[in-house]
């Protein structure tokens, strides 16, 4: 990240993606500055929802308290915790948090720990020391974010606002091998996200094609995007 | 606290003016495990989490497990709250933020295309000032505050926060560059917190 500060306000509306939002909640665990701001922020993006308040549900209150009633509260946490003289070891357990998702969504306080971690292969390459990430443009407003690690070997591949495969077709992923395009799986769903098949350490790039039903053994349309692993992330 | 009040929990007179002193202490008498605060706690803020909620994932099912979930989490969590670091009730909504914005981004590629279409179809024009079922002081603030900002930063800022979408989605859907969409959603806020004085 280039200028982690100029993020603040990205985070404050939750407009960073899993990936950013480990990256700045690190520089947060040691940036004063960003967290006042951030504060002050988090403060102006809740007014918003001022203008959208509407009364719940009536029957959502007692489902809400009888979920409490189950579940007994976190003791807080003791003394003054040790966010300040282990920085590095917290941030690494925000970073985990973070793309931990939805199990601890709640990152008011970016070095508290998670209640559960669960790692998947697609996280473990986001989390991976080498990992690089590309975000790409799709047709029609559409992107992909590729993120790589060469330790690992594995890359991953995220598409937001894409349309689901049309009747008959089907998304393909490729990784692009020194000897050509190799297949590395298919989707049909517009928003996904998918390890890709194969090995991503001595690819050269990953792409994305439409293929008839089933795949195809070579690319058979012009990518909708290609992402080439020595570019700029 | 009565039905009436409680169906109000949006308006800002049941927040207690100075920036959430109430709500604070009773996320304290939470975290030692008070129900009875817990429910206040829920009446006095549901209103504002539950709108936003459905603003963001857009489905009343899915809203209600939201909040759900997001209220279980501040229960759980509310000895972590800490008042040197904002208010209770920024607090709070951004455990429901997140939750939401969660969420959609992790939803089944339906339901997104259906947002993604609706925006794109609507042009982006919707918005927040004609949804104010429930006119109060600061709706209309917020309303003003919002108005004053350009157009660019005010779709920005409404794709990000009540779209749930990443600054980069928000730049692929107002056609711009990734670092105009940084600004504008950094420029826009920064006005709002200017204009609507809050303090962290």
């Amino acid at each position: 990240m280039n200028d982690p500060h100029a993020l603040s306000a990205a985070y404050a509306v939750d407009a960073l993606d899993d990936i950013e939002r480990a990256q700045f909640e690190k520089h947060l665990a040691v940036c004063g500055q960003c967290r006042d701001e951030v504060a002050g922020l988090t403060e102006a993006a809740a007014m918003l929802s001022h203008a959208t308040a509407a009364p719940p549900p009536p029957d959502l209150r007692e489902r809400v308290l009888s979920d409490a009633a189950r579940v007994r509260p976190l003791p807080p946490r003791s003394a003054v915790t040790t966010s300040r003289r282990l920085p590095r070891l917290l941030a690494a357990a925000a970073v985990v948090m973070a793309l931990a998702g939805g199990v601890t969504a709640a990152v008011w306080q970016p070095w508290e720990q998670p209640q559960t971690v669960q790692v998947s292969l697609a996280d473990r390459v986001r989390q991976a020391e080498d990992a690089q990430t590309w975000t790409r443009p799709l047709p029609g407003g559409a992107v992909a974010t590729v993120v790589r690690s060469e330790s690992l070997g594995k890359a991953v591949i995220r598409t937001s606002g894409l349309d689901a495969a049309p009747a008959g077709k089907v998304y393909q992923l490729w990784l692009q091998e020194p000897t050509g395009l190799v297949p590395a799986g298919l989707f049909s769903a517009g928003d996904t996200e998918v390890v890709l098949r194969g090995d991503a350490a001595k690819a050269l790039g990953a792409g994305l094609t439409v293929e008839p039903s089933g795949g195809s053994p070579a690319p058979t349309t012009k990518p909708l995007v290609f992402v080439d692993f020595r570019s700029e992330a | 606290m009565d039905e009436e009040h409680s169906r109000l929990a949006g308006a800002p007179s049941s927040e207690g003016a100075p920036a959430g002193v109430g709500l604070a202490e009773l996320l304290g008498r939470c975290s030692r495990g008070d129900d009875a605060a817990f429910a206040q706690l829920y009446d006095e803020t549901s209103g504002r989490a539950w709108g936003l909620a459905l603003r963001v994932v857009r489905d009343r099912a899915q809203a209600e497990e939201v909040l759900q979930e997001a209220y279980l989490q501040v229960w759980r969590q509310a000895a972590r709250f800490d008042p040197s670091r904002g208010g209770a009730m920024a607090w709070l909504l951004t455990i429901v933020h997140r939750t939401a914005v969660d969420r959609v981004r992790s939803a089944v590629a339906s339901s997104r295309r259906e947002r993604t279409y609706e925006l794109r179809h609507q042009e982006i024009e919707h918005d927040v000032t004609a949804e104010l079922a429930h006119a109060s002081l600061d709706a209309y603030r917020v309303r003003a505050a919002l108005s004053a900002l350009t157009e660019l930063q005010r779709q920005a800022i409404e794709l990000a926060y009540f779209g749930g979408y990443t600054h980069s989605e928000v730049a692929g859907l107002l056609d711009i560059p990734l670092g105009t969409a940084k600004t504008r959603i950094r420029d826009g806020l920064i006005r709002l917190r200017d204009t609507l004085e809050v303090s962290a």
